[in-house]
């Protein structure tokens, strides 16, 4: 069945710097399980780009194949968005980019879409830093094919049948900050005051921007002795680094006491500030974030926040040292070289 | 044994080499020595998958008449690998000549009665002429070369200005080159009767052609075609076609400017990677195109099903190579017409163009790109590695700087402004093609969700079954209108007059070309026509009806073409003969008409029977 939303919105409600309301980000209505935590993070995306005051159609949406992967139609319904095939997101973002590089890209994958089937173009597009987000809804579980366990589930975990994980989990986290990521993140979908801070982040950083989102199964994967349920999460969560993101325009108003923290610049000029409680946890120190991460796993915790950012890193239009405008935008004068030196060509082969 | 079969431009040469032993250079400049004499010639590499050690041949024709197409007999061979000695004597012909290295001397009971052995001690002149190992090597390559300029009576002046060539930015390398064909020349004007009887004369056959390779051609095609986004993974005998298109890139298309790149090129991580890329760079307007073989597709099928249903451009080269499997990666075949054509799962089809000669793989390259956007799906370039990896004499590649790109239909901001309602899937114009918009055209019009899964008019995702039929019926009609769009057969003969019709395509059409003219000596009258495309344009079955027997050619154990002709255009089977080659070598001429007269006498001996 489909499903319509109604259209009627608060006329109070205030629009963002390019005039847009938070209305404009939404999209259709989901149809996933209620209480499913993706539900929460497509929230937690409509409202990082309103408040970023992104126009809705420079950002795209692309995903694979799962739940995670349906989301793009809940948010940013004025954005272009691709359901690409299971795993191959990053191959289609990776295209998409080299075409226009002036447009924001956020891809939306599961587990069983980045951990098992698209485990390769994974790590290989944290390999290229292609400038995108990568969203990875986290929940240990394939939920559209009714609940078996995924390659992130833990070791000793029990499904909602009863039966124990055997195998070791893969941690997506570990991997990315072990293949260099330019920017490593860990959030929960029951997050919000940290999850959207996070994205905003992820969405201004040149560069590949990971966010791992540990977002309970509600159908399949919230019983007892898993541990990806909601209560489990909750209870051993670890805050490194709580972040707010305040861009170069300072729209947004932080509630956290001035002077209280670390500053960071980001490369468009926009700050990022980490609170005191951070503590020393300084995310440019990559080995630092490797050891609080491996140390967290190790003592059963998950460590959120960000935990590792390169903010000097070249992203691919860089390295391939590509002209200043989007390669779409490029027209027969600038493409084909002309008769003379095809002539030119031709004599070489005489 | 006699020299009563004197041939004048009129011989195969077959050079049995060690792989990795620099042989390449001195073998190529033999074969554009004869192209510069004005004689067409038609050099193939037989080659092994490995990198360095394993035989390697390369094999040159020279056909006064201009036959293209390799001709299966060996008149001459020149033979510098010990390996292969045995293999080498066996393969030429009686009467032939048998070249080799003698500073080692042959076994005796190697010795054939019915050939004639030339000694010359290569390795002996050239360690006695020059100093480095690695220098003595490769200019022991180059005696055999000058040794050949005496025995074949070639021009020296031609060879040592194809040397000045080669070497002319490192030119301290000129003079032991010519130092080297010298001594060649001299030992065999010492010790042989030259020229033999088997020899060159200077022509002008050649016309404005050019001497070029089919990858090559296709990556220049890409570059004039507007290609900006290059996504590729190594693989046998494609890629060449990314190298090439790189290299030509890096001259071609940089910001005079800024020196920046107008295009980019990703190795991927695989061919599935590869094929995505080129879709995500389609999707978002930038004209992307990827080369591959045979294995390639079968990883890429997943996304060319997305790609045909979800409407979006991409190009796929495909060099064929010998399957199924891993197969005979360095040999050549026709067998991926089938897996192409209808790649993916579901009711999928793609157009394919079917390029015989470089000049066509430029050309169908760039109508690739133009198609690929006009039709909103996969086009593929069907070439193959005899093609793509071997020099063939081809009419020069032209280019009109007025031509301007198809880039189909594509909404600006501008149209979406001024229409009512954006239906992605809607067929407006009765051709089957609907318009799409590009992601970032407008901020309110325009943006829908691009998905692999069923739809409607309007993008929006349905498992309505009418509704699934109404997209997938107007995909045919897309089809249909694909049909006036793809290249034409070309024909050949006097028209369709006669009752037997001969149809090839690809690389098929050399040995093709000359089997007709040797059936035509033996009275026998044929017309012809070579495929260019699929789907087939009308004159396809019009030339299948006009004949009573119609002998399909092509380099496929299963008759692939055969079975796309009765598939898709309800040809009675028995009407179609298929004539068939897949050892992994080109395809002959000889083959061909023994194949046909086989046919032909078999079914006379039935009809005196009846």
């Amino acid at each position: 069945m489909s499903y319509v939303k109604p259209v009627f919105s608060h006329p109070d409600l205030p629009a963002n710097k390019v005039g847009y309301r938070k209305r404009d980000y939404e999209g259709a209505i989901s149809t996933l399980c209620a209480g499913c935590g993706h539900d929460s993070i497509s929230g937690a995306i409509v409202q990082a780009c309103y408040e970023l005051s992104i126009e809705p159609h420079r950002l795209a949406k692309l995903s694979g194949i799962g739940c995670s992967s349906k989301t793009p139609t809940y948010f940013l319904s004025n954005s272009h968005g691709f359901n690409t095939v299971h795993g191959r997101m990053p191959s289609v973002a990776t295209g998409a980019t080299m075409a226009n590089k002036d447009l924001l890209y956020l891809g939306v994958s599961g587990d069983g879409d980045s951990a098992s089937i698209g485990m390769g173009q994974f790590v290989h597009v944290i390999r290229r830093n292609l400038n995108m987000v990568y969203i990875v809804m986290n929940n240990g579980c394939y939920g559209l094919t009714k609940g078996q366990d995924s390659a992130t589930a833990d070791f000793g975990s029990i499904s909602k049948g009863g039966s124990q994980n055997h195998f070791q989990p893969i941690d997506l986290v570990g991997m990315a900050l072990e293949l260099r990521a330019s920017f490593v993140a860990r959030s929960f979908s029951g997050d919000k005051k940290q999850l959207v801070p996070l994205i905003k982040l992820a969405l201004s950083h040149p560069g590949f921007a990971f966010i791992d989102v540990l977002s309970p199964c509600v159908t399949f994967n919230n019983n007892v002795g898993s541990t990806k349920s909601y209560e489990f999460i909750r209870d051993h969560l670890e805050y490194p680094a709580p972040a707010d993101y305040v861009p170069k325009a300072k729209e947004i108003t932080v509630d956290y006491a001035a002077g209280t923290g670390t500053l960071v610049t980001l490369h468009d000029g926009s700050t990022l500030r980490l609170d005191k409680l951070a503590g020393d946890h300084d995310p440019s120190d990559h080995l630092n974030a490797l050891r609080r991460h491996h140390e967290a796993v190790a003592n059963g915790e998950i460590l959120t926040g960000l935990l590792y950012m390169n903010k000097e890193s070249e992203t691919l239009h860089q390295l391939f040292n590509t002209v200043e405008v989007p390669l779409n935008s490029l027209r027969e004068t600038e493409l084909m070289p002309g008769t003379a030196a095809l002539e030119k060509i031709n004599q070489l082969f005489r | 044994m006699s020299d009563a079969n004197s041939r004048v431009n009129d011989f195969v040469i077959r050079f049995a080499n060690v792989n990795g032993t620099g042989s390449a250079s001195a073998n190529g400049l033999f074969a554009k020595a004869i192209y510069r004499m004005g004689i067409p010639v038609t050099p193939k590499n037989i080659f092994p998958s490995n990198i360095q050690g394993l035989p390697t041949w390369y094999e040159v024709r020279v056909s006064e008449k201009g036959y293209l197409g390799r001709s299966g007999i060996v008149d001459f061979v020149v033979a510098v690998n010990p390996q292969s000695l045995e293999e080498d004597i066996a393969s030429v012909r009686p009467g032939g000549y048998f070249l080799y290295d003698s500073s080692k001397p042959l076994h005796k009971e190697m010795m054939r009665g019915d050939i004639h052995f030339l000694g010359i001690p290569m390795m002996t002149l050239a360690m006695k002429n020059f100093t480095q190992p690695r220098e003595q090597q490769l200019l022991k390559n180059i005696v055999y070369v000058g040794a050949l300029a005496a025995l074949l009576d070639m021009d020296m002046d031609v060879l040592r200005g194809i040397v000045a060539q080669t070497f002319k930015s490192k030119e301290k390398l000129i003079g032991p080159n010519n130092l080297a064909l010298s001594i060649g020349f001299n030992y065999a004007k010492e010790n042989f009767k030259c020229p033999l009887e088997i020899r060159v004369e200077t022509r002008d056959l050649i016309g404005d052609r050019i001497l070029m390779e089919g990858n090559l051609a296709s990556a220049l095609g890409a570059i004039y075609g507007g290609a900006s986004v290059m996504a590729w993974y190594p693989i046998t005998p494609s890629t060449s076609v990314a190298s090439a298109f790189e290299k030509y890139c890096k001259r071609l298309r940089k910001d005079p400017d800024s020196n920046q790149n107008r295009y980019a090129v990703i190795q991927a991580e695989d061919e599935l990677a590869a094929i995505g890329m080129v879709i995500g760079a389609s999707w978002n307007g930038a004209r992307a195109f990827t080369a591959t073989s045979g294995p390639g597709v079968s990883l890429m099928s997943e996304f060319i099903g997305l790609a045909y249903f979800a409407e979006l451009p991409a190009v796929i080269v495909n060099v064929q190579r010998g399957g199924p499997s891993t197969g005979m990666p360095t040999r050549t075949q026709q067998a991926d017409l089938i897996s192409s054509a209808y790649a993916s799962h579901g009711d999928t089809k793609h157009i394919m163009l079917i390029p015989s000669t470089p000049t066509e793989c430029f050309e169908m390259t760039a109508q690739a790109l133009d198609l690929a956007d006009r039709f909103q799906t996969v086009v593929f370039v069907m070439s193959d590695l005899d093609l793509g990896m071997n020099d063939h004499l081809t009419p020069p590649l032209q280019w009109d700087d007025d031509r301007r790109y198809d880039r189909g239909k594509v909404l600006s901001a501008e149209d979406l402004e001024n229409m009512e309602k954006f239906g992605r899937y809607l067929d407006v114009d009765g051709d089957g093609i609907p318009y799409r918009t590009l992601p970032g055209t407008h901020p309110t019009k325009g943006s829908f969700f691009t998905r692999g899964t069923s739809r409607d008019e309007y993008a929006r995702y349905t498992e309505k079954g009418d509704a699934y039929v109404r997209n997938v019926d107007r995909l045919t009609k897309k089809w249909q209108t694909a049909k006036e769009w793809v290249p034409k057969p070309e024909f050949f003969g006097e028209g369709n007059r006669h009752s037997l019709g001969l149809i090839f395509y690809g690389t098929t059409y050399y040995a093709a070309l000359e089997a007709m003219d040797l059936l035509t000596e033996q009275e026998m009258g044929l017309d012809a026509m070579s495929l260019k495309s699929f789907p087939f344009p009308e004159e396809v079955q019009s030339f299948i009806e006009q004949h009573e027997e119609v002998f399909v050619i092509e380099q496929n154990r299963d008759a692939q073409m055969r079975t796309l002709l009765i598939n898709e255009l309800q040809i009675n089977p028995a009407k179609l003969i298929p004539i068939l080659h897949y050892d992994g070598m080109p395809i002959t001429a000889t083959d061909i008409c023994a194949k046909i007269m086989a046919h032909l006498s078999v079914n006379a001996l039935r009809n005196d029977a009846l």
